[in-house]
Formats: C-alpha cells, structure tokens, sequence
C-alpha cells in the first residue's frame, strides 16, 4: 500500500500544481474582460466622477499582481474576499448555492450512473441488436443537444402540456425533502440525459473489448452462465475506464450546469457565475472558477486512485 | 333588439364599467337607451358590475427579468429591474406618476414652489411610518436626499440633482429644497428610482442596509438574483395594496419566465419576448398588456466628425431609414414612432402637430448630392446587449439605405462593455434609452451641449438658451411653446435617428385586474403593480 500512498501524494502535488497554473489563468482572463466593473455596477447612467470615486473605494485603481497576490493568499485560507458589487463575503454567499449545486449533481448523477452502467453492460450482451442501436441514437440523440434545448423540450411535456412537474425549480429551507425532489426532477432529467451517452458507450466499449480475450473465452467454454462472465469475469477488469468517464461525467455534473440552471431558474452556482460575469464582480467569478476548476482536479485524482486501486498493474509502471 | 346583441352590449358595457370607463350614471343612461327597465338596469349594475371593484387578498406571484445576485438595497447604485421593482414595494418616494401619466403624490401630499422656481416645499404625509413603526420625518426625507448628494457620493442619481443647493427639514412633516437655478421640474424628478425614502441615521447618513422603507409591503425574506417575499405594510399612508403578500420571483430567461406564466407558476411577468407575443396572446388564459412607453432606441452620430458634421448627411440619414417596415419586424408592433426628437407621445409636452417624417430615399439623394457626399459609406456600431435585434435592426436600416445610395456597414460589437467600450466612443451607434419622467431631464441627459452623455455631439446655442427659460419656467403654455421649439430643432439640425420607442409589453394571468390606465414610467404599472392591482374577487 505504500506505492499507493506514493502515486496518490505525487498526483495531488500535481494537482495542487495544476491548480495554481489554472488560477494565474483564471485571474487574467477575468483582467481581460472587456468593460470595466464601477461602470457595471453604476449603470449606464454613471458619470465619469462616479465610476472614479467607485473605483477608487474598490481599490482597482492599484497593480494587477499587488491584486493577484492578494486574492491568492486569501483563497488558499478559503477567504475569497468581498464581492465588489454587493459587499457580500463570497465565501458565505457561494456555500449555499454551492450545495445546491452539489445536490441536483447528485441527484442526477444517482439516477444516471446505475442507468448508464447497467444499459452499457446490456447493450454490450445484445450489441448489434436491435436494442443496442436504439440505445444508442436515443443517447447519442440526447447528447448531441444542448442541454437548454433538451431542458425546454422536458418542461414543454412535463409542465405545459401535462403539468406532472414544475417548469420552475424553485427551492427553499422549509421545503420538505420529497418536495424539493419532485421541483428538481425536471433539470436533474436534463442532466442525466446529457452525461448518460458517454457513461453508457465507454462501458459498452470496455466489456466488448473484454469480451474478445482468451481468458473471457475461457470462462465460456467452461460453461459459465452468461452473466456471471460479464460480472465475475469482465467487470471487475472494465472499471478502470468506467471509472474514468464516471469521475469526468461527475464534474461534468457539477460544472456544467450553468445553462440548466439558467433554463428551470435553479438557484446554483452557475447561475450566479452567469451573474457575476456580467457585472464584472472579479471575486466571485475568480471564487467560482476555482472551485470548478479544484472539482475537476480532485474527481480526476479520485477516477486515478480509482483506476490504480482496481488495476494492480498500474503500481508498477515500467 | 334581439336578446343576443342586447347581452353583447351590456357584457361590453360591463367590462367598460369593470375597468373604470363607465360610471354608474353613464351605465344606467345607456342601458335605458338601450331598451332595459330601469330595475333591471339597477339590478345588473349591482350584480355584474359592482363586485369587480379591487378585493382584498391573495399572494400576487410576479416573475421579474434583469435581477443579479450582486444587486444591493443601496438606493444610489439601484441599476436592475429586480432592483427598481422591488424598490417601489418595500420604499417609498416623495412623488409618484399615476397610471394616467400624471404627477401624484406618494410621501408627499402637498408641494409649492416660490415664482421663480428655486424653493420648493413638500407637505409629508403625517400617517407615514417605515415598517419598524418608526413616523417618517423630514428629517430621513432629507438624509435621503442627501445620500445622492456631495462629493463622495457614488449615487448614479447624483446628475439629477446638481442644482439642489440645499435640503432642510422644517419642522417634522416639512421639507424644504432649495435650488441654485430654478427647475419647475422638481417633483417630477422626485419620482426617480434612486431618491427612495430610507430611515436616517442620527449622524445625517440613512440605513439602507437594514431594508426597513415605508412602502406598501415590506420584506419578510429573500435573497438578491433569486426571490423575494413581502406582507402587506399595515400601516401604509397609501390606498390600494390588495394583495396580502407578494412573491417576487427572478426570471432572466424569457423562455422560463413565459413558461411559468403558461403553467400558473407566477401570475404576471414583467417582460414578454416579442417574438412570441402572438402565440401568447392566444392563450385564453392570459391577458398581454401593451403600453407605450418613453423609452427610445436611438441611432445617435458625431455631428462635429466628418461626414455627420454636414446637416444634410444627418438629415439623409434620417430620411433613409423606413421606420414602419423597423417597427413591423424588429418591435413586432409593440412600438411608437419616433420623429427624432427624444419626448414620446406618452410623455408631457409631447408636440402633437409636428409632422412625421416619413421613408424618403428620393430626398435622401438630393441632400447628399447637396452635400457633395454621393455614395457615402458609414460605419454603424451595435451589439445585441442594446435590446434584442439591435443588430437587425441595424441590418435592416443598411438594406433601407442602399436606395439612397447611402452604404452602411453593420459592426457588431461584443455584449460586455458596449457601454464603456463603444457608446460615446464610435461615431455612429445604437443605443437604448430609459423613459425619463420629463422632457427637461432628457434633454438636459444627453442633448445639452456639455452633457457628459451627449452621445451625438450636438451643440445649438438657440437649444441650450431655451433649456434654461424652460426649466424655470412655472407657465404651462409657455413651457409648451419652448419644448415644441426645442423638439423641432432636435429633429431637424440633431444628430440622433430614433426610428420608435419600444413600449412595455407584459402579461398577466386573466384573473389579476388592473384599473383602466396603467402607467408609463415603468413595465407592470410604472412598477407598482402590486400595490395597484388585484385578484378578481
């Protein structure tokens, strides 16, 4: 287990180092943005001895890397200072969004994960069926659309036409726990449709990949029932790449919500990531970016140790 | 008459009566006129008519656009609608414009102004309390007026009141404004979205952060970017304010917000996107209202830049653009006409005998050969951020052009920072302009010759002289007569096209009624719809 604890200290230096290339990007790239904030936050009807007065009680008026230093110092304490814009602390105004950014992942990602595994599993027995094929356009059909397309095709059937679910996902503190799922369904549907394909077609792939190895046909010349090739025998050698797209669909989950969240008006934190820009409140949108940028790293350092646990050989790089 | 016109017109007369149009005398006269006894006339007007006056009740559910999650309860930096809407619910100005366009008082009950126009005095309504219990006092009257005021101020709203010289409390209902010019316009301007009453601080500075106001409702919870809850303020020194609580719900995107006014999720929304208004007027369910508004598109270019510095190049310009064929298929209808002088026909001293100026690529030719400037090609610089289809707008106008010989290249800018990057920086741009409460706000904004937001360079010395005499001056007819000067001016030496002025168009569900008139300040009744509106009972 040492060599584990190696490999798994060594990727999260890495990934630490990654993390801080990634926030020298993120604080450039917000610099950049043309427009300028005190005219954001003033409006259109600013006059120029506004937006100076503002710039100077924001403190923008000072260098660019005296700014990054700064903002760095305070990130890595998990102090992302004050938004510009409101003088919220954004570390206490992201958590909450956060979470429940957190949680429609997971309710997405519970109810397409086992889906997605099991119909890649299935199709990779019927492949070439007719089941296969139509498993395949209709995920393939579901991926290839934006995912507001597929969001507002969701709430033309179920909310307008039927009314089964709400078109608005909107959440509070004294819902209870069976009302908030019903509220969410709709966007957490949206997401499952939008990862499912690529879960379901790496899985399909790794056991069919299997499926053709000696000791696979090994195991069905001795007779061995079908199912209990694919789940004794191939599985537990397909995780590693299952795994890997199941970790890369889990951020996917996470960071990529923006645009649903914006379609069922789901209060997350891409929705406030989509504020933030607009009105150029650089902490927030640096806050934001980091933390997407750290689920990333950190579900990709998850999908390795993963990998490397179920996959000895991996330990032992040549 | 046969029994089935008769019931068309008494339903009619009835919806008439419903919505305010129809007195009781003028009812009965009619339905007298009409053939119907007089008891029975009496018992229609009692059993139809009269229980549609406003009831009490109901949580009113209101789907807003334009909120951010970084939007502030500071009134001097109110930017966004969610920030302007919430604002006249939980705050209250000294000033209100009613819903047939008017001023009216809100805070206020009462103002005078001395001959010349340079002291105001506003009378405070004495049942004023802010929703801790608190009166309202001159005093928070005057601190928040003075928190727009003064050198460090960030307040947007500090342009609107350079010449208030000073602001003073007499006694606990009085207020007192003096001015270093005149300005007959200054109850007018008391209307404006930032110049909301917050509770004063002792040291003279006011609580804004606390939300406490002396509005209609007051806020229970909320977060910005997300939603709001209000009750009703008992102690409100208004009328109206029917419903019992008020649910405002952030919806940015025009497909979610429509949605959920199909689906009975909210009852009104505040903007409807005009590429679907057809199919949304279809739904029986729903009610569209669609008001004209003082808010312009203006196509605004450098007359001190070469070869917008030629008036008859402005004015081929202004020929060359079909206004009609703009409003048909970029406002989808939902537009006046505009004559390129910045005052609508929803507005005060709106000159009603100019004439308008119609497509006229014929005469667009003649002044450009006048010119010397045949087969002019211009830049125009536009981004879709400026209202949606700006662009196409602009496209469409260039397609107009051609038959005036005029070329005019389409630059599409980026969305962020049209504001601080291209307005007021590129010769010839699309812009979109609120409605302000008068003409002398809007002139003096961005038509003045040293406006910091002249966005078209113009300078008119015979203009500037008028806008002076006509801010002090208290004669209505008078006033008329120099806007009138001043608006037939800006359209025919002025460097600003404006092809219309988009009206509001939002919706309801068809049981929310509204009185006979709504405001043109704002979208949803100048932003009072809650506290105007009701549920049918």
């Amino acid at each position: 287990m040492g060599d584990v604890a190696r490999i798994v200290l060594k990727r999260l230096g890495l990934g630490l180092l990654t993390l801080f290339v990634i926030s020298i990007l993120i604080f450039s790239a917000v610099e950049m943005l043309p427009g300028d904030i005190a005219q954001a936050v003033l409006g259109q009807g600013a006059t120029e001895e506004n937006v100076a007065a503002m710039r100077e009680q924001l403190g923008l008026d000072r260098p660019a890397p005296v700014r990054y230093l700064e903002w760095l110092s305070g990130a890595v304490v998990g102090d992302f200072g004050v938004s510009l814009v409101s003088g919220a602390n954004v570390s206490q105004s992201i958590g909450p969004r956060f979470a429940n950014t957190l949680f429609l992942a997971a309710y997405a990602a519970v109810i397409a994960v086992p889906i997605a595994i099991m119909l890649g599993v299935v199709v990779a027995l019927l492949r070439n069926s007719v089941f296969d094929r139509v498993a395949n356009v209709a995920t393939l059909t579901s991926i290839s659309s934006p995912e507001f397309f597929l969001g507002y095709i969701l709430i033309l059937f179920f909310a307008v036409k039927t009314g089964y679910f709400p078109a608005l996902a909107k959440i509070s503190d004294d819902m209870s726990f069976w009302e908030v799922l019903n509220r969410t369904f709709l966007p957490a549907l949206t997401m499952v449709l939008v990862v499912m394909a690529h879960m379901m077609r790496m899985t399909r792939a790794a056991i069919i990949s299997l499926l053709s190895s000696p000791y696979i046909e090994m195991a069905r010349l001795k007779g061995t029932p079908a199912w209990k090739v694919i789940v004794h025998h191939a599985l537990p050698n397909a995780w590693a790449p299952i795994i890997n797209v199941v970790a890369l669909n889990l951020a996917y989950l996470i960071t990529g919500v923006v645009l649903v969240e914006v379609v069922f008006v789901y209060p997350g934190i891409g929705q406030l990531l989509v504020d933030a820009v607009t009105k150029r409140d650089f902490p927030v949108v640096q806050a934001c970016c980091l933390i997407f940028a750290a689920t990333f790293i950190l579900l990709n350092l998850a999908a390795d140790v993963g990998a490397i646990l179920t996959n000895p050989r991996l330990r032992h790089p040549k | 008459m046969d029994k089935r016109t008769e019931s068309e017109l008494i339903e009619r007369m009835a919806r008439e009566a419903k919505q305010g149009r129809l007195s009781r005398r003028d009812f009965m006269h009619f339905a007298l006129a009409a053939g119907i006894t007089a008891s029975t006339a009496t018992g229609l007007w009692s059993t139809k008519i009269a229980h549609a006056a406003p009831s009490k009740g109901g949580t009113f559910r209101w789907g807003i656009h334009d909120g951010n999650t970084s939007d502030t309860h500071d009134p001097g930096t109110y930017v966004t609608r969610q920030m302007i809407f919430l604002a006249h619910q939980y705050r209250s100005y000294l000033t209100q414009i009613t819903p047939t366009n008017g001023l009216g008082p809100d805070l206020a009950t009462s103002w005078e102004a001395t001959p010349d126009a340079k002291q105001w005095t506003f009378e405070l309504n004495k049942n004023a309390t802010f929703h801790s219990g608190k009166p309202v006092t001159a005093n928070d009257v005057v601190a928040s007026i003075n928190h727009h005021r003064g050198e460090k101020t960030t307040s947007a709203a500090k342009a609107l009141l350079t010449d208030v010289a000073d602001v003073m409390a007499d006694g606990d209902h009085t207020v007192v404004v003096k001015m270093s010019r005149g300005n007959a316009d200054l109850p007018w301007l008391m209307t404006d979205y930032h110049l909301a009453i917050c509770p004063a601080n002792d040291d003279g500075t006011i609580d804004w952060q606390s939300g406490d106001g002396c509005g209609p409702y007051k806020i229970d919870n909320g977060e910005f970017g997300v939603s709001w809850s209000l009750s009703r303020h008992d102690g409100w020194h208004g009328e109206g304010a029917y419903f019992d609580g008020v649910e405002m719900i952030i919806l940015n995107d025009p497909n979610a917000r429509q949605t959920a006014l199909v689906t009975g999720d909210v009852d009104c929304v505040s903007l409807v996107d005009l590429k679907t208004l057809a199919l949304l007027e279809r739904n029986p369910n729903i009610v569209v209202d669609n008001v004209p508004s003082g808010a312009a598109i203006t196509l605004p270019m450098f007359c001190d830049t070469p070869p917008f510095d030629d008036v008859n190049v402005r004015n081929a310009l202004k020929l060359s653009i079909d206004r009609q064929s703009i409003i048909d298929k970029i406002a989808f209808g939902a537009a006046t006409m505009g004559n390129d002088f910045h005052l609508a026909p929803s507005q005060p001293y709106f000159p009603k005998d100019i004439p308008q100026r119609e497509y006229d690529p014929d005469q667009a030719k003649s002044l450009l050969k006048k010119a010397g400037a045949e087969g002019l090609t211009v830049d125009i610089h536009t981004a879709d951020s400026v209202f949606s289809g700006a662009v196409d707008l602009c496209v469409l106008y260039a397609e107009h052009a051609k038959k005036a010989g005029i070329n005019i290249n389409v630059v599409r800018e980026p969305n962020d920072g049209y504001y601080s990057d291209v307005w007021l920086k590129e010769e010839f741009t699309a812009v979109s302009w609120g409605a302000r409460p008068t003409p002398d706000v809007m002139f003096t904004l961005a038509y003045k010759s040293d406006a910091a937001w002249n966005e078209s360079h113009w300078q008119n010395e015979r203009f500037n002289e008028l806008l002076l005499q006509a801010k002090a001056e208290l004669d209505e007819g008078l006033r008329e007569e120099m806007y009138h000067e001043m608006c037939l001016l800006m359209r025919n030496d002025g460097g600003t096209i404006i092809p219309f002025f988009n009206n509001f168009v939002y919706a309801r569900r068809n049981n929310v009624k509204h009185g006979p008139n709504l405001a043109a300040s704002w979208s949803c009744d100048g932003a009072r719809a809650p506290s105007r509106w009701w549920f049918e009972g």
